[in-house]
């Protein structure tokens, strides 16, 4: 069980929260134009570091606010 | 074994998202005799924050609360129907929540006048504490009431 810092609610249990994969992947800036291999790979590929990794999580069991955090996959530990 | 579980009938409830800095979150302060509580996971008997632009609002009407926020971006949705309120009460009554509980609900770190939407034996509840007696209420969606009161009976049982 990870205990994920909420910047608004502070430490709380994982299970309060609703994962939302990598963070800072940027919407295309003119979908229309791209073809379906770099639509798919905007859609479904993600990058899979062992390390430090930035993720989007939603604190949804509690002030259902989203938020960013670094993570270690490997550790687990949050480093910021 | 010192502790009471009763369910309440509260006034109605009111969820009110607006921008805290706005002039209008100020109006709705003046309708309620209290300012929005600013600081997460405060509240009172009036108003309790559910996040930073969003509360719940016990007492005042829908209309009421859509008069002060006026054309201001915001929403205001009756909430009435949507929990039942149940008070726990007694000195033995943080040992219950405890079993079922994760956050720290320690004098030192969660007294009168703090709230935390948080899950209580797996149950997704809104808590209150009212006062140090301690006196906490748990507002938890209908269709989780039974299991929840059936689940506080049994911790109650083994509390104290």
């Amino acid at each position: 069980m990870l205990l994920i810092p909420c910047p608004w609610c502070g430490d709380r249990d994982e299970t309060e929260f609703h994962y939302g994969g990598q963070a800072g992947v940027p919407y295309p800036e003119r979908p229309a134009e791209l073809t379906d291999e770099q639509w798919g790979e905007y859609l479904f590929v993600r990058d899979n570091p062992k390390g430090e990794f930035a993720e989007r999580w939603s604190h949804s069991a509690g002030c259902r606010r989203w938020f960013n955090l670094v993570r270690n996959t490997a550790t687990h530990e949050i480093v910021r | 074994m010192t502790v009471d579980l009763r369910e309440i009938a509260l006034p109605r409830q009111v969820d009110l998202r607006v921008d805290p800095i706005a002039p209008a979150a100020t109006r709705i302060g003046e309708l309620l005799g209290t300012p929005l509580p600013v600081v997460p996971n405060t509240g009172s008997e009036a108003v309790l924050w559910l996040g930073p632009d969003e509360w719940l609002v016990f007492g005042a009407s829908e209309d009421q609360l859509r008069t002060a926020l006026g054309d201001t971006p915001g929403s205001v949705v009756d909430v009435s129907a949507n929990r039942v309120v149940y008070e726990l009460s007694g000195p033995d009554a943080r040992d219950v929540l405890e079993q079922g509980c994760a956050i720290d609900l320690h004098p030192r770190a969660f007294g009168p006048g703090r709230c935390a939407q948080t899950m209580l034996a797996r149950a997704n509840v809104i808590l209150h504490q009212v006062d140090a007696a301690p006196t906490y209420r748990l507002l938890v969606r209908p269709s989780f009431a039974g299991y929840l009161t059936s689940w506080l009976r049994d911790a109650m049982s083994a509390a104290g």
